[in-house]
């Protein structure tokens, strides 16, 4: 298969890229592990009944992107990106390839690992997953159910679980209080975008008249022999142990990097957001010719900066192909560009609100669970001279399960810099190589063109 | 500001360095172990793990008797590395194969193994053919494919966990009192010997380059021109699987912890890491060819590293003819060769004499004129 | 816990015993509601696991799928029918392959 652009993630993102791109006749594919367009926002969007103004919307540029024409394959994932265009996935128990012109990854991002004593108990999940479990299954929280940690998600979700009749036993904020002051500084420039504002504090008005309680604590540890059965905290000086039947963590989210750090894209480390980004230009490329990036991928700023920059980002591919003049992407881009600026201008302030936890583990406390390997063990592979999370990595396993340190990276960076005595962006993160997602050998071996496989030449 | 002073300085904190300088500071020399940060071309951390004789020293039968050298030591090598990383870093000798696949490769095999073995000065170690009967006698578990007709087999051969071995050679040489200096390369070496990093330097009696590939730039500086050039290999595993295979195979070889890692590429002159679909996928299919039932494994996770080579593909070993003190080592099979490396070679280097065995192995063999 | 009202029309096995489930959700999702939270145990120290982050990310709802093991439930669908079992420690490819 050939086509002009392959666009990795039918999130906002890679929906308003794919319909962009189509209206300038690109031929467009889109690949997407979920079962259906939308993202994390808009999961399952299609099978829900719209709720209020921006489900519409939201169902109405999913229409808008299912008619536009480009090829859309769903639970198809990919595992390669070749920096010449070429992309393989898996869909169906089938490896597959495509050679695009251009690539657009649009991949998101995922929830900032909050390791805490006993995070690894049946039990614990964290809660984009409580949120997707909500959008997809309709389930919601009933019975000593706890949410713990701090971010927008977390409100969010709090929210519509009891909008979905869902009952919550109490939220831990385990937020540091001085990100509140800090954050008043970043307030004038907030207001350029009042509605983030507006629903932060809807949200907390629905959790006050739910009667949830608010508790500010520390130090939370999840307990209970096969699986979740109390949580432990500290809170007003005091030890407080609560039963629980789910505790859902949550510390704001980052970035998907995989598929950019496996191609060796150029990566700046985001002081405001404590996180690696690809590093791109107006229109979303990256330092690769062939690559863009759109979406929360490329530095988190929420779905409606994540739907623009994918309108953006299809705008300049398709001046770069020539199917767009470059005064007519210009005109097109400049109401774009200017709305997302306005989104972003409240960006300092909530990054500032919403400042990630500071990672202290104890020693006995699994930061990389694939590998079970503990905050201790990670501080004994510094003293023996590990600098970064690589040569780490080869002395403790840590980052080599399946997982390939997604829920392990920023933890690890974090407690090697600690440490150390260095900044976290000082610490080298897991080198990614392809592929990025398991598939089988059997899969593999299917795209070997010979019959029979040769030894190689050896030494 | 004076220089600090130490017995001996290796340059390299890889497969070949780390060994060195473990056998340099358990002799009671004041050892400095000088490395680059986390991200290098550092093959110690990107290899296939197999303690290995078989096939080697085809054509130069001083590389076969100094592998054997290294064998002899591996045991007590092994328990020492095991007890300094506080973990058995996995060395298991039982014997080692190389599957053969269809008629053809068997020819070959058997004709390779008859030909080594008659070599003037012999094989490293003993090798024997075995068809496929005898093959399932040994492994009768193992699911093997049809097209597997036999293997050959070193029943001295092994493999280790690498990574750990490298752990444990680096927590031994720290235990013996060695100073490890990791995080950036050593930019210059000047007779004497004095050792240029940024703003630092380091004053040693005597200075080992074992840098893999940094060490033609650094030797060059004492005077020795030592041929160095990449070879890429790609290497994959699978997710954790019950026991499968209980012998290494060349190319193929279940950890101790499950994993099934799989071999290998041999891509020459390329200066990058990255791995590429073409190689992993002709190494699959080659896999699930000896091990049908793999074709189920999930790969995790998969990587490139680079083999220092020299042209003729054996080691290189040296003293400084210009700048006696100052040594240089360089091989692709550095894990095979790391207990030569801690035992014999280090206590040639302290004692200001490189072993009887290795004489051969020097780079003149390259260039007639080598100083 | 995780509740809901409509249990769905969907019925799915899990170890043998049918469970209700929706259209269109995930196999982890279906267990979840089902009140199930431990999928598997690790093949590192047998410690139980389940469903964690429900996006593909973190591979611990991995369980047996109509014989198939090591699947990441958070991502299949629930279909008619579908056998789901508990994955133990690591997973045996040389019985799956001869099943
Ligand atoms: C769990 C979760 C829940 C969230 N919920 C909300 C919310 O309710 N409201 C809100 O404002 N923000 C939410 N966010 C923040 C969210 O990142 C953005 O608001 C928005 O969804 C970003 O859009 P996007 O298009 O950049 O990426 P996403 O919407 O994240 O879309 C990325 C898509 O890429 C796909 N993908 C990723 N990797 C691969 C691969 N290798 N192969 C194939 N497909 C792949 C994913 O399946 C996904 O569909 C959530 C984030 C997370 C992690
Ligand atoms: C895919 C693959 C499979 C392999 N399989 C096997 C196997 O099964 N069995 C086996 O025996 N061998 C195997 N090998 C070979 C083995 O890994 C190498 O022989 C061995 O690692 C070489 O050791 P070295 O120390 O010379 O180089 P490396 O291990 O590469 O280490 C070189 C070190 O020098 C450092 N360095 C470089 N320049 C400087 C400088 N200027 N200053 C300071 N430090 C510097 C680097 O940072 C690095 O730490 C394999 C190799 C590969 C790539």
């Amino acid at each position: 298969m050939r086509v002009d652009l392959a666009i990795i993630g039918a999130g906002p993102a890679g929906i308003a890229a794919a319909t962009e791109a189509r209206a300038h006749g690109l031929s467009v594919l889109v690949l997407d592990e979920n079962p259906a367009p939308g993202g994390r926002i808009w999961q399952a969007i299609e099978a829900r009944a719209a709720k209020d103004d921006e489900d519409r919307a939201a169902q109405e540029a999913v229409r808008a992107f299912r008619a536009s024409g480009a090829e859309a394959r769903f639970g198809a994932t990919v595992w390669c990106v070749e920096p010449e265009g070429r992309v393989y996935w898996s869909e169906q128990g089938r490896a597959r390839d495509a050679e695009a012109t251009q690539v657009l990854i649009a991949t998101g991002t995922t929830e900032r690992p909050l390791p805490i004593p006993g995070w690894t108990l049946p039990g614990v999940m964290t809660v984009g997953a409580a949120q997707i479990a909500l959008k997809t299954g309709g389930l919601v929280p009933d019975r000593d159910v706890w949410i713990a940690g701090q971010g927008p998600l977390l409100l969010l979700y709090a929210t519509q679980a009891l909008a979905a009749g869902g009952r919550i036993a109490g939220v831990l904020d385990l937020a540091e209080p001085s990100g509140r002051r800090r954050a008043l500084a970043h307030l004038p420039a907030a207001l350029r975008a009042p509605s983030y504002l507006a629903r932060g504090v809807a949200w907390r008005l629905a959790l006050r008249r739910a009667g949830v309680p608010w508790i500010r604590a520390a130090e939370i540890r999840a307990e209970g022999a096969a699986r979740l059965e109390r949580i432990r905290f500290v809170a007003d000086g005091a030890v407080h142990t609560r039963p629980a039947s789910l505790l859902l963590l949550h510390d704001g989210v980052i970035p998907s990097v995989q598929i950019t750090r496996a191609l060796g894209c150029a990566h700046v480390w985001d002081e405001a957001q404590r996180c690696w980004k690809p590093t791109t230009d107006m229109w979303g490329r990256s330092s690769h010719a062939r690559i863009a990036i759109a979406g929360d991928g490329a530095g988190v700023g929420g779905a409606a900066v994540a739907a623009l920059s994918g309108r953006i980002a299809a705008l300049g591919i398709a001046a770069a192909l020539g199917r767009l003049g470059e005064a007519a992407r210009d005109s097109a881009a400049a109401p774009l560009l200017a709305a997302r600026a306005k989104h972003l201008a409240v960006r300092p302030f909530l990054d500032t609100l919403f400042a990630p936890l500071p990672i202290r583990p104890e020693d006995d406390t699994i930061l990389c669970r694939c590998e079970e390997v503990t905050a201790g063990r990670v501080r004994e592979a510094v003293a023996l001279g590990c600098l970064g999370a690589n040569q780490l990595k080869s002395f403790t396993r840590a980052g080599m399960g399946p997982c390939q340190g997604r829920m392990c990276g920023p933890s690890v960076a974090a407690v090697i810099a600690a440490e150390r005595g260095v900044p976290v962006q000082e610490v080298e993160p897991y080198r990614l190589r392809f592929p990025t997602k398991p598939l089988t050998l059997g899969e593999l071996a299917a795209l070997h063109e010979q019959e029979e496989a040769l030894e190689p030449h050896t030494s | 500001m004076m220089a600090e002073r130490f017995d001996v300085a290796v340059v390299g904190g890889g497969m070949v360095g780390s060994a060195i300088a473990v056998g340099c500071a358990r002799r009671g020399a004041r050892t400095v172990l000088l490395d680059e940060g986390d991200v290098a071309l550092r093959a110690a951390r990107g290899n296939f793990g197999l303690v290995w004789s078989q096939g080697k020293g085809d054509g130069m039968p001083a590389y076969a008797a100094w592998t054997r050298e290294s064998l002899r030591h591996w045991d007590s090598f092994a328990e020492a590395m095991s007890g300094a990383a506080g973990t058995d870093i996995g060395f298991r000798r039982k014997g080692g194969l190389i599957f053969t696949l269809g008629e053809q490769e068997w020819e070959q095999r058997v004709e390779d193994v008859r030909r080594l073995h008659n070599q003037i000065g012999g094989a490293s170690t003993p090798v024997r053919m075995l068809d496929r009967r005898e093959l399932e006698e040994l492994i009768p578990g193992t699911p093997l494919g049809p097209r597997v007709l036999g293997a050959s087999l070193a029943p001295e051969d092994g493999h280790v966990n690498p990574l750990l071995l490298l752990r444990g050679m680096h927590a031994a040489f720290r235990a013996a009192g060695g100073t490890h200096r990791p995080g950036a390369p050593v930019d210059a070496v000047r007779p004497g010997f004095t050792l240029h990093r940024g703003a630092e330097s380091i004053a040693a009696e005597r200075v080992v380059i074992a840098a893999g590939l940094g060490t033609p730039k650094l030797a060059a500086m004492l005077g020795m021109p030592v041929p160095v050039h990449p070879v890429r290999g790609q290497n994959m595993v699978t997710e954790r699987l019950p026991p499968m295979l209980p012998l290494p195979a060349s190319a193929i070889r279940q950890t101790a912890e499950g994993v099934v890692q799989i071999g290998v590429s041999y891509e020459e002159n390329l200066w990058e890491t990255a791995t590429t679909v073409k190689e992993l996928a002709r190494m699959a299919a080659r896999a699930v060819q000896v091990l049908p039932p793999l074709r189920h494994a999930r790969i995790v996770r998969a990587w490139g590293a680079l083999r220092p080579m020299t042209p003729d593909r054996y080691p290189i070993y040296a003293q400084s003819q210009a700048h006696p003190g100052a040594y240089v080592a360089v091989c692709h099979s550095g894990v095979t060769l790391s207990a030569a490396h801690a035992g014999p070679l280090a206590e040639g280097i302290l004692a200001g004499r490189l072993p009887d065995l290795v004489a051969e192995l020097g780079p003149d063999r390259f260039h007639a004129d080598a100083a | 816990m995780l509740t809901r009202p409509d249990p769905g029309s969907v019925t799915i096995l899990f170890e043998g015993a049918p469970i209700r489930a929706r259209a269109g959700e995930s196999v982890a999702s279906a267990l979840l509601a089902a009140g199930i939270l431990a999928v598997r145990t690790t093949p590192v120290s047998g410690a139980p696991r389940g469903p964690f982050c429900m996006m593909g990310a973190c591979f611990d709802c991995l369980a047996v799928v109509d014989g198939v093991g090591g699947v990441q439930t958070c991502l299949v669908p629930v279909r008619e029918g579908m056998r789901i079992e508990r994955q133990h420690g690591a997973r045996d490819v040389a019985a799956e392959d001869a099943a």
